[in-house]
């Protein structure tokens, strides 16, 4: 396949509450900085993809509420209703038409704004399942019990996962939540939706994340760092609850799989380097080990144990129990990896780091997936 | 909120009331349970699946499924959580159960509610049984909750 690569990244900080941006200056932030970091102006800009969701926002079509934020007036732009994962993989495909040589590609979210449980509720269609009130937490705490019943995983395996991507995030300026907490802490908070309680879950934040990504030729005058794309796999699970295996990412799975083999990749544990996982409650994570084919189905709890006290290369920036503008999350997932390959991450970098895996998410429970691989110089 | 909070912000609300098309089949599905306190589900004539609640394609098979099969009221848990988070659309007061169960005589699990909010005394395996709502309002809530049997 032809060459697609990130050449810069930009994030804010994530917070509880930017009261003092719109999400229009929040983009504009990112923006203004990437052009500043990558020394170009708008024109150098072809064409830009963004990815936010209405609901959150409160309008419709509310890309066109940051246009002036990406620069896209009177130029080629479009929108994913969704996980800014899926806007990298337009991006890309942007690139790889060969219609363009550099794409803009930004994600923002302001859970601020808006009450998250009535958004979560409306994922849910308006006939079976939006009138039993479920949300993201009801949901999760659902799978988390059936994946724990099924393969006798622990609430202190699960409490590990959020203990190593909390510390993890000390290391990451632009993380959210900035405090050390204990397993006891995770076990001890308070119960949100059996087994899950408050430390298992992600808080709700503000912030946006934009890079830029051009072709080959492009890629080697603007940077001596830039990152590759080297494998792409997506795949959705069934849209009802009941419909779908709760115990098990498939879908995840199978979209590991397809990048897998894009890329080459026969032992991820061993050929991956480092990976930035869409972490949407602490068991999630455990579920997600087995999907990449980190370890074998039900042995996610194992996995955590033996590698708890090692410098486990997943989630350095802490993840999104961490930091979470949900639609942004799966930008900020590619961002960091990006940012790991160009050997730009300081207190969170992994050594030598030359290949990454990105993990974005759509929907509940791990509906949709994208998996992305990136190679360094 | 502060003086100073509300000074920086600027309060809306979108308030869009919906007549989606119910379709043949919700509508069949919702009407049994309100009228009748049936529930039904539909088979796959390829793989032979039945599936609840109804729904018009296999996603399995790719296949048109029409034949109506009525379901027990029972069935057994084979997922739950109990909820104690607050939220403004809950059905119940918290502490309650969101379930899949496994109707009697259906393959697919059904998502709904168990009116017990003790998650000691649920378990994969137990039997439930819909407690039909007096009134109904065309809602997936005419079956107002499941009970422990």
């Amino acid at each position: 396949m032809d060459k697609v690569a990130i050449v810069g990244c930009a994030q804010t900080k994530y917070e509880e509450d930017k009261i003092d941006l719109t999400y229009s200056e929040l983009v504009f932030d990112v923006v203004k900085q990437l052009h500043n970091d990558l020394g170009i102006s708008n024109d150098d800009v072809g064409c830009v993809i963004t990815s936010s969701n209405d609901f959150n926002d409160g309008r419709t079509i509310a890309n066109m509420a940051i246009q002036d934020a990406v620069g896209s007036v009177r130029k080629s732009e479009s929108r994913v209703s969704g996980d800014g994962a899926f806007a990298f993989v337009y991006g890309a495909m942007r690139i790889l038409s060969g219609s363009y040589d550099t794409v803009l590609v930004v994600s923002h979210c302001k859970c601020s704004e808006v009450n998250q449980y009535l958004v979560n509720n409306s994922i849910f269609d308006p006939y079976y399942q939006r009138h039993l009130g479920l949300d993201q937490i009801s949901s999760a705490g659902l799978m988390a019990n059936m994946y724990m019943n099924k393969y006798g995983i622990t609430e202190e395996q699960a409490a590990k996962v959020a203990v190593k991507n909390r510390k993890y995030a000390l290391s990451n300026p632009y993380a959210h939540l900035q405090k050390e907490i204990s397993i006891d802490d995770v076990l001890n908070s308070k119960m949100m939706a059996h087994p899950l309680k408050e430390l298992d879950l992600p808080p709700f934040s503000d912030g946006a994340v934009a890079m830029l990504l051009t072709n080959e030729e492009k890629a080697k005058k603007l940077t001596d760092t830039p990152v590759w794309l080297k494998g792409y796999g997506s795949c959705t699970d069934a849209y009802y609850l009941g419909h779908r295996n709760m115990t098990d990412l498939i879908a995840l799975e199978l979209a590991a799989k397809t990048a897998y083999k894009m890329a080459g990749v026969t032992n991820p544990l061993k050929e991956v380097d480092v990976f930035e996982v869409y972490d949407a409650f602490s068991f999630h994570e455990l579920m997600i080990y087995e999907s990449l084919g980190l370890c074998d189905k039900g042995e996610g709890g194992k996995f955590i144990d033996e590698h708890f006290d090692s410098q486990l290369p997943i989630n350095k920036s802490g993840g999104v129990l961490s930091s979470n503008p949900t639609m942004a999350n799966g930008l900020i997932r590619v961002a960091e990896i990006a940012t790991q390959l160009m050997g730009k991450a300081d207190k969170r970098q992994v050594d030598g780091a030359k290949l990454g895996l990105a993990h974005g998410m759509n929907g509940i429970c791990s509906q949709g997936n994208c998996v992305l691989l990136f190679g360094g110089e | 909120m502060t003086d100073e909070i509300e000074k920086k912000v600027y309060r809306g609300r979108i308030k869009v009331p919906y007549k989606h098309t119910a379709g043949a089949y919700v509508e069949k599905f919702i009407t049994e349970i309100g009228k009748n306190n049936k529930i039904f589900g539909v088979k796959c004539p390829k793989c032979g699946e039945i599936s609840v609640p109804p729904k018009m394609i296999c996603f399995k098979c790719f296949e048109k499924m029409e034949e109506w099969v009525e379901l027990g009221n029972q069935g057994t848990i084979t997922g739950f959580t109990v909820v104690t988070h607050s939220t403004p659309v809950m059905p119940l007061e918290p502490p309650f159960a969101y379930a899949r169960i496994k109707l009697d005589g259906a393959d697919t699990d059904f998502v709904h509610i168990i009116n017990e909010g003790d998650p000691a005394k649920l378990e994969i395996g137990a039997k439930v049984e819909a407690v039909f709502k007096e009134k109904p309002r065309k809602r997936i809530l005419d079956i107002e909750y499941f009970k422990l049997i």
